[in-house]
């Protein structure tokens, strides 16, 4: 019996509010499956159509799987959150494209026919799990001139990637991490951001329980002058500061993806249609270019251009890994397709969720741009990686025609 | 209030919180003692002072829209610090300590905007009460919610009498003030506190607080209406219930409960009296109950004894000491054999083998087992894994060579000396010579059924009461070679088959039996003079007994009784004797003294009254109990003197699990308040303010 590839589509989405990782985030005393639990529970909530045992999979991803992370997370939050027994579940890494990741696992195995319906998602507690918790590296990395350890530091790639494009500047780092901000707040004023957050009962020993309803990572009237002389930790007199990178943070993502005949069969509408995903490894030392082979994939699968691509969720790991990518296809820092909402330099980058958060915003924008057709989530990735995926508007006119060419 | 005595505070932590839907501030209380899940928050002076001090704080919190109080994880509140109750001597501070918590708690339903209590754990009595005071309560799925104080001599003192009917209506009230607490203390779910209307609303634990949270922003903006059925006010549907309350007292309370009556006035009250009046009618309720030495003592058998002593035997050595056991030999496959085999197969989940004189017998004993496990799985108190599990666990054999690698055995076979010791010796030669023998022995001394071991130093007494599966008390006997391990490992076996072990000397009957004969000599003796057997029966349970003479010695066996008897009275021939008539009951193998008609009428067996010679100076049924009394007194004083037992209140912790005796208040609490112990004794057992009022 030969297997043909069914359509896949994003339904729904939600993220947990983030916090700003450290001894006084909201979330220190909360735990990391606890947040994952809410947002599975908060998805079933808002799709009644779909009944819990009809989901196939939740897949989760943690870069760091201990402790609250760990015990097979995309499992034990399933039966934490009262889902049927019969709901299987798994948890993967992919450092930064962890929930991005999990979700075109997802997909993937949907389109092959495996199962119908999944929930994925990620979540990073960076203050319970620090970046490099755990680490052992191999000692051939270094031994053998594998990579240059100095790789193995998120910030110093971004250093290197001044160095290989000395005409993304830090000012324009600066002034793509205020746009950032800027573009954040006003989102939130507008009521946009607060659509797919679920807040959060966190618990505190010496305050009791309070409720997490907003980030806490961003930094409103950021100016440039107020940034201009910031430190620059990972290289004297260097570029990359805390203003054009993204802050540690703790928060959870989760979305519902589904075959797009189920989903027409239980009345759930279609958000976005996976069109192509695509993932591609770069030298780890500039690792922020990984965006650029995972995209060109991606078009090349989806028979696109850059052209044809109407609006972008970039992950702001670092603001020169985003100019590096609009860099490359001639696109300018402040094309209005790029990050309405703001980014990760505001929000924050809880590292292995932030991929489902492109997605629940990218489908936002297509419910409020009809006219654009396809939009893009990219992300690049520790370790020289980059993920892209792109989708389809089911509001466009053409939508389920040819892909245009 | 005692200096001895440090409350262990439940502090009330306050944080502002963000309502969604945009609703506004909420300022939230979160009750939290700052321990762990076994430490449950309870509600002491401070910690009212404390909430106090965190509501004042909260109204004053700028914009608040609403008042929250929720608890620390897994638990709400456990009722008011009755540690701390014990010490109040004065009737001033009782009142006092009521009216502070009346004072605190409702704070919450008259402050300035609405409160909602989110019960996100088990809340007893002045936990539950805080909630009652609130505007609204939603509980989180599954959790137990109750107003337990009548079934422990007291009342719900903080509000619960008024404020319940005032919410519910007076049936459903008294059906958990009175009913519940009467029944066995049954505690109502989050959802029966909902469909009785105690509750608001009902959300699942994983995201409960926020789920309450949400619902609290929605009907803070009217998105939630919360339906609160009309009360029915009118005289005769108010009086039905209390009239029901009042039943409830004397059947299912068996008179046991003069408090309930109390509790009941209030609740009739609630219908027209004002909350001022309402409230301030408990606090002298609260506060006479809470002087009274009836309540005292149904305290102490709640909390003393079944909530400390029961956890942390008195005698037993240091848990590590105790071998590891997985497997037990049952040696004797009848009734009492085949009940220990089940209850350590489904208890401890490991092989038991059960052996006895031929293969007949043994089959006998294991279809026992498999029958009684498949009347569990058909009324579904065991699923069909476990049922599987457990009947594997126990097999039979004549071969006493399977034996060889178990670690506990216990013998349950005819209770004469020379037969135990027989099994004694032939098990020695198969089992390893730290292998617990334990005795089920009712009044055969221990130390003389391992005199001829060789290593007698792992055999100890592990007494058992009938019905075995209901029954709490277990007497564990040490004998004065038995050591240390074997004594560690009786314990922790006995823990592990939820039992309340309770240490006895290796003496005669130990305590239980020895108590109970001595004390239904005087109703045989006054029976022997001429009282009719139902008035001396009538004496017997005005003593304290759970049942008459004559019907506790047929659910023994009288036979069994005899033998019991005539062992005490080879020990202790100055105090125990039989009568006669009893004698010639037995002989005659008579059952009992009572027969009942169709219509359950009872009457004394003409055959009996034939039997048993009577005088003619029979006694009323008050004079049978005093004597009754006395007699206990006198042998509850030798007991604790010669040391059979570690502490007087093992007596009543022994008494009361091992033959219901006098379940709500004990037997030495009685005694002491009667003055039958200063009388016949010298002294009280028990010091005052343990079980009584303190001085």
């Amino acid at each position: 019996m030969r297997r043909t590839v069914r359509d896949v589509v994003f339904v729904d989405g939600v993220r947990t509010p983030f916090g700003k990782a450290g001894p006084k985030s909201q979330y220190a005393e909360t735990r990391a499956d606890d947040l994952v639990v809410a947002l599975i529970r908060e998805l079933v909530r808002r799709n009644p159509e779909l009944p819990p045992e009809r989901i196939g999979e939740v897949a989760m991803a943690a870069t760091t799987q201990t402790g609250d992370q760990g015990l097979t997370l995309g499992r034990t939050s399933a039966i934490l959150a009262g889902l049927p027994r019969s709901v299987p579940g798994y948890t993967i890494d992919r450092m930064c494209a962890g929930a991005m990741t999990a979700s075109t696992n997802a997909m993937a195995a949907i389109a092959f026919g495996s199962m119908d319906v999944a929930i994925a998602g990620g979540v990073e507690h960076m203050t319970h799990h620090p970046m490099g918790e755990g680490f052992d590296p191999n000692p051939r990395i270094v031994a053998e001139k594998l990579v240059d350890p100095a790789a193995l530091n998120m910030g110093v790639t971004a250093e290197n990637l001044h160095d290989r494009f000395p005409h993304l500047t830090k000012e324009r780092a600066d002034a793509y991490g205020v746009a950032s901000q800027e573009k954040y707040a006003k989102a939130l004023a507008d009521g946009k951001i607060a659509q797919d957050m679920v807040p959060v009962a966190i618990w505190s020993n010496e305050n009791g329980w309070g409720l997490a309803t907003a980030d806490e990572p961003p930094r409103p009237g950021t100016t440039m002058e107020g940034i201009a002389n910031l430190k620059t930790p990972f290289r004297p007199h260097g570029r990359v500061t805390a203003a054009n990178a993204s802050p540690l943070t703790d928060g959870a993502t989760a979305c519902i993806v589904a075959a797009a005949d189920v989903a027409e069969e239980l009345g759930l509408e279609p958000k976005m249609r996976l069109v192509s995903f695509a993932f591609a490894g770069v030298e780890p030392e500039f690792m922020g270019v990984g965006p650029v082979p995972a995209t060109e994939k991606a078009l090349a699968a989806a028979g696109l251009s850059i052209d044809d691509i109407g609006l972008f969720e970039l992950n702001e790991a670092f603001s020169v890994q985003v100019l590096a990518l609009l860099d490359h296809y001639g696109i300018a820092d402040d094309d209005p397709r790029v990050n309405p909402w703001g980014g990760a330099i505001a929000i924050g980058h809880p590292l292995a969720s932030s991929g489902v958060r492109l997605f629940n915003q990218l489908a936002r924008h297509f419910e409020a741009r009809p006219e654009v057709r396809y939009g893009m989530t990219s992300m690049c990735v520790g370790l020289g990686q980059g993920g892209t995926v792109i989708w389809e508007n089911p509001r466009h006119a053409d939508y389920g025609k040819e892909d245009a060419q | 209030m005692s200096e001895a005595y440090v409350e262990r505070v439940t502090h009330s932590l306050l944080r502002e919180v963000e309502l969604p839907l945009g609703a506004g501030t909420m300022a939230l209380i979160t009750l939290h003692n700052g321990l762990d899940i076994m430490k449950p928050n309870s509600l002491g002076e401070q910690t009212l002072i404390e909430l106090d001090a965190a509501i004042t704080k909260a109204y004053a919190v700028p914009g608040v829209v609403a008042v929250g109080v929720t608890s620390k994880p897994f638990s709400f509140a456990v009722g008011a610090d009755l540690k701390g109750v014990e010490h109040i001597s004065d009737h001033a501070d009782a009142v006092a300590f009521a009216e502070l918590g009346h004072r605190v708690m409702r704070r919450l339903g008259e402050g300035p905007v609405p409160s909602f209590t989110f019960f996100n754990g088990i809340a007893l009595g002045g936990g539950f009460e805080i909630g009652l005071q609130s505007t609204y309560r939603t509980a989180a799925s599954g959790i137990r919610l109750a107003l337990p104080e009548v079934a422990i001599g007291i009342l719900p003192g903080w509000g619960g009498n008024w404020l319940a009917p005032n919410l519910v209506g007076a049936d459903k009230a008294v059906t958990a003030i009175i009913e519940n607490p009467l029944n066995n203390n049954r505690m109502m779910t989050a959802e029966q506190a909902r469909d009785l209307g105690l509750v608001d609303a009902v959300f699942g634990g994983a995201d409960f607080l926020a789920s309450s949270l949400m619902w609290a922003a929605q009907v803070l903006q009217g998105d939630v209406a919360v339906e609160r059925a009309e009360i029915d006010r009118s005289e005769e549907t108010w009086g039905a219930a209390v009239a029901r309350a009042r039943t409830i007292a004397a059947t299912k309370g068996r008179g046991l409960y003069p408090n309930a009556e109390r509790s009941i006035q209030l609740i009739e009250a609630a219908r027209t009296n004002s909350k001022d009046e309402g409230f301030a009618a408990e606090d002298q309720a609260l506060a006479d109950l809470l002087l009274s030495d009836t309540a005292r003592a149904n305290i102490y058998v709640a909390f003393e004894l079944f909530q400390r002593r029961a956890k942390k035997p008195a005698g037993a050595p240091d848990k590590s000491l105790a071998r590891q056991v997985t497997k037990v030999g049952v040696v004797g496959a009848g009734l009492m054999a085949s009940q220990l085999a089940l209850l350590f197969a489904r208890q401890l989940k490991i092989p038991v083998v059960m052996t006895d004189l031929d293969q007949e017998r043994v089959d006998k004993g294991v279809a026992y087992v498999h029958a009684e496990v498949d009347k569990l799985l058909g009324k579904g108190r065991v699923d069909s894994d476990t049922a599987n599990r457990i009947k594997a666990l126990v097999t039979g054999t004549t071969d006493k060579a399977d034996f060889s690698d178990a670690e506990f055995v216990i013998e349950a076979v005819f209770e004469k000396m020379e037969v135990k010791q027989q099994v004694f010796g032939e098990l020695e030669s198969y089992v390893k010579p730290d292998c617990v023998l334990a005795t089920n022995t009712s009044s055969l001394s221990v130390a003389e059924m391992a005199k001829d071991l060789e290593y007698p130093e792992r055999v100890v007494g592990f007494h058992f009461f009938t019905p075995v599966a209901m029954m709490p008390t277990l007497e564990i006997a040490p004998t004065d070679k038995t050591d240390e391990a074997t004594l560690a490992t009786a314990f922790a076996v006995g823990k592990g088959i939820k039992k309340n072990c309770v240490w006895s000397k290796d003496e005669t009957a130990f305590i239980v039996n020895r108590l109970l004969m001595r004390g239904l000599l005087p109703a045989m003796q006054a029976v022997d003079e001429g009282t009719p057997f139902a008035v001396a029966d009538e004496g017997v349970v005005k003593a304290g007994f759970p049942m008459g003479a004559f019907l506790l010695v047929a659910m023994t066996g009288p036979a069994v009784a005899l033998h019991t008897a005539e062992s005490l009275i080879r020990s202790f021939p100055d105090r125990f004797a039989t009568s006669p008539g009893f004698e010639a009951l037995v002989a005659a193998g008579k059952p009992g003294v009572y027969l009942w008609d169709e219509q359950g009428n009872q009457s004394v067996d003409p055959e009996v009254a034939e039997l048993w010679k009577q005088g003619d100076s029979p006694s009323t049924s008050d004079e049978v109990a005093r004597r009754i009394k006395e007699a206990l007194a006198d042998e509850a004083r030798l007991m604790v003197d010669e040391g059979v037992v570690q502490a007087p209140e093992d007596i009543d912790l022994a008494m009361i699990g091992g033959a219901g005796f006098a379940v709500n208040c004990g037997l030495l609490p009685v005694l002491d308040r009667e003055g039958i112990s200063k009388r016949v004794t010298g002294k009280r057992f028990l010091p005052p303010g343990v079980a009584s009022v303190g001085s």
